[in-house]
């Protein structure tokens, strides 16, 4: 089984991005089980056609330590299996200790056990590994490949940096390693040409440019990824592409980040480019 | 009347605990660690903790406990405590020398997140961890579960280092849970008896009852080696004794290392002696000496000459799962009748297996896990016991409540002798046997009126 967390600054398009590609993953026959390590539990509902989810935070809340499997994946598209970390209200509480106690439990209880037959598990995990908590998806033993969505936007590339570093600390005494940048597009200027030459200084790859199309909106009100609600769409075969890409991908890097002024520099070189 | 204020309503709460039946996980994890010869348990966290857990095992066992604390400040709760684990490694490599280190996390480490075995495998690769010296590390938030749940964390960290070599040892694996010293010495000589050899781990024989000899070692003779541990993926077989306790080092030991193991409950009374005796005869390939018959004739005849006294006599007792069960099994095979049953530790199927055990009782049997002693002592006001079996926090109860109390489990913080006396085996029940005898006859010597009051009994 595949382990893999995708990481990336808050609204960059985490939960679009992996549910898509989760959607064009089983349509190959794969299968999948996404957890939502996010405390607004919104990471499946494209795959489950709303919130349905019931989390793992709530459950053991409402009903105690005695959780069974069933109570907290739900199946979704494809045969997925869905679940949603959850955690506590805003305000209050420690997310990131809940997600270490939600993936701990699925682990007691037995959900990447062999007999579960799966190809994937996919961690959709909150913006910026901001706490340790946030950490545990690449913790050793748990998720091996990580994937960044990014944009051209600079705040999103400084984000990336940063994730990478958090990386790094992981890899040096495990097995996790950077899969590559997913380009989620924002229409910047030399997009595609700047995250390129951003992951090769990194010392990997941008694994597929997603170009921007409107269809990841009508889907999203849908409340559906783009290849269940129209599997024609110009965008669906993109996520296909991706899919396709990740399942394919044989290039696993430790990440070296980079310092903040050559980060810096990179902005103004494609930056200028496009002014002059 | 110290608990005057306990109602004798019992209502529902949710939400409140009022004097645990349990403590803290590293307590249990760094006694685990202490019964590693010349280890030094480590605390992963601030230095309150580390200082409470020193001192409760020290007014229970009444011996010097070392241990070694990552002293963590506001700075390493907002950076992560790996600077401050890998100096204490270095350091304490540096100066106190042990064989190992036992890391135990608490609360903070693991709420900010700490991942020890990164931690652990960089303070290697930096060469924090001499060559042939040991670190090993057991997560034990103690939010989660109870001292009992750090206990078993513990010991399955120790089962973590077995390396098998590929040829069996002929050595039977006993995993003892948390019983005193005494009873693990005690566990030692019934399996010599037998002819078994064993490793025992962990084993706080002579380092928790060590004599005073006028000589201060840090780290004394007792403990499973190293080398025992490493072995003990060789073995040709693991009794665990204690499901709450033991069974997750010992399936551990099975899933990785395919050393087959049963899971018996701990040997406190007759029967449980019995079935421990025979799967260490079954699993070691050896017959049961005379002595050892003799001993469990003993036991036998101590129940038969006395069994009026014990007959329909109602028991309440507190402590921990795997000693509860053995102890509501005994109880019940002698007429005696465990009528409140309390843990403090979580785990639905204790209260299943006591109703099980306690099925042909006469009374009613109220149990729970995850209960208090303000439940029990509620209990009690609602219906009295003639006896109440359980730790030193019980003589509250029995004062207010003028019940007997015979000291057992853990903490015994006002009596000694349960370092040096065990109640584990034959033996070990005609000791439980004798405490209880006393305890109800002293009671009726107290009580008599003249005209009842009785040499002979």
């Amino acid at each position: 089984m595949r382990k893999v967390a995708i990481y990336g600054k808050g609204g960059i398009g985490k939960s679009t991005t992996t549910q898509n590609t989760v959607a064009g993953l089983a349509e190959m026959g794969r299968k999948i089980m996404v957890v939502g390590c996010d405390p607004k539990a919104d990471s499946t509902r494209l795959l489950l056609g709303g919130l349905a989810q019931k989390s793992v935070l709530d459950t053991l809340r409402e009903e105690g330590e005695d959780v069974e499997l069933d109570d907290i994946r739900k199946p979704g598209y494809g045969k997925t299996w869905c679940v949603e970390s959850g955690g506590p209200e805003p305000g209050v509480g420690c997310a990131g200790r809940g997600i270490i106690t939600s993936i701990n439990m699925l682990e007691s209880l037995g959900a990447y056990e062999q007999s579960e037959g799966l190809d994937y598990a996919f961690y959709d995990v909150l913006g910026d590994v901001v706490c340790g908590g946030f950490a545990m998806p690449i913790r050793d033993g748990k998720a091996e490949e990580i994937y960044i969505v990014c944009s051209g936007e600079m705040m999103a590339m400084y984000a990336a940096n940063n994730i990478c570093k958090g990386i790094m600390k992981f890899a040096q005494s495990g097995r996790v390693r950077l899969g590559g940048l997913i380009c989620n597009s924002r229409n910047v200027d030399n997009e595609k040409e700047m995250i390129q030459e951003l992951a090769k200084k990194i010392g990997t790859q941008m694994i597929y440019f997603v170009p921007r199309d409107n269809d990841v909106q009508r889907a999203e009100i849908n409340r559906k990824t783009v290849i269940e609600w129209k599997p024609e769409a110009k965008q669906a075969d993109e996520y296909r592409g991706l899919a396709k890409a990740i399942d394919e991908n044989k290039m696993f890097v430790i990440p070296k980040p980079l310092e903040i002024e050559t980060l810096e520099q990179l902005l103004m070189e494609y930056g200028l480019m496009q002014a002059a | 009347m110290l608990l005057r204020h306990t109602p004798k309503e019992v209502t529902e709460r949710t939400a409140l605990t009022i004097n645990p039946a349990k403590t803290c996980q590293p307590i249990g994890a760094m006694y685990a660690a202490l019964g590693i010869h010349g280890c030094l348990p480590h605390s992963h966290g601030s230095q309150g903790c580390c200082a409470y857990h020193r001192s409760t095992l020290t007014r229970h066992y009444k011996e010097p406990i070392s241990a070694a604390t990552s002293s963590f400040t506001e700075g390493s709760s907002v950076f992560g405590g790996q600077a401050n684990l890998l100096q204490a490694i270095s350091t304490i490599f540096n100066v106190y020398n042990p064989e190992i280190i036992a890391v135990h996390t608490t609360c903070l480490s693991e709420t900010i997140g700490d991942d020890l075995p990164q931690i652990m495998k960089k303070s290697i690769d930096e060469g924090n961890t001499p060559e042939g010296k040991v670190v090993i590390g057991a997560s034990t938030p103690s939010y989660v579960g109870s001292h009992v749940t750090g206990f078993s964390n513990m010991v399955k960290a120790m089962a973590n280092i077995a390396e098998p070599t590929g040829k069996k040892n002929g050595k039977v694996n006993i995993i003892p849970g948390w019983v005193e010293p005494c009873d693990m010495e005690e566990i030692k000589r019934i399996s010599a008896m037998i002819g078994v050899d064993i490793t025992l781990f962990p084993d706080t024989s002579g380092v928790l009852n060590s004599p005073l000899s006028g000589e201060y070692t840090m780290f004394p003779k007792g403990g499973t080696t190293i080398a025992e541990l490493k072995g003990c993926a060789n073995a040709i077989g693991t009794l665990a004794l204690g499901e709450w306790c033991s069974a997750d080092a010992a399936r551990f030991l099975d899933t990785k290392h395919k050393v087959p193991c049963s899971i018996l409950d701990m040997p406190f009374g007759l029967k449980a002696t019995d079935r421990f005796i025979n799967a260490l005869r079954t699993v070691g390939g050896t017959t049961v000496p005379e002595e050892i018959t003799d001993e469990r004739g003993q036991l036998v005849d101590f129940i038969s000459d006395m069994h009026q006294y014990f007959y329909h006599k109602k028991v309440a007792i507190v402590g921990d799962p795997d000693q509860l069960i053995s102890m509501a099994e005994f109880l019940m095979s002698i007429d005696m009748c465990p009528v409140y049953v309390i843990t403090g530790t979580p785990g639905k199927r204790f209260e299943k297996r006591i109703k099980e055990i306690t099925k042909e009782s006469p009374f009613p049997v109220n149990v729970k896990a995850q209960g208090d002693m303000f439940l029990l002592h509620q209990w009690i006001k609602n219906d009295p016991v003639d006896l109440i079996i359980g730790n030193t926090y019980c003589k509250y109860i029995a004062r207010d409540e003028d019940i007997p109390l015979i000291r057992w489990g853990f903490p015994i913080l006002d009596r000694q002798g349960h370092q040096y006396f065990p109640t584990v085996g034959y033996k070990g029940g005609i000791r439980i046997l004798e405490k209880i005898l006393s305890s109800l006859l002293d009671r009726n010597d107290r009580d008599a009126p003249e005209e009842k009051f009785e040499l002979v009994f």
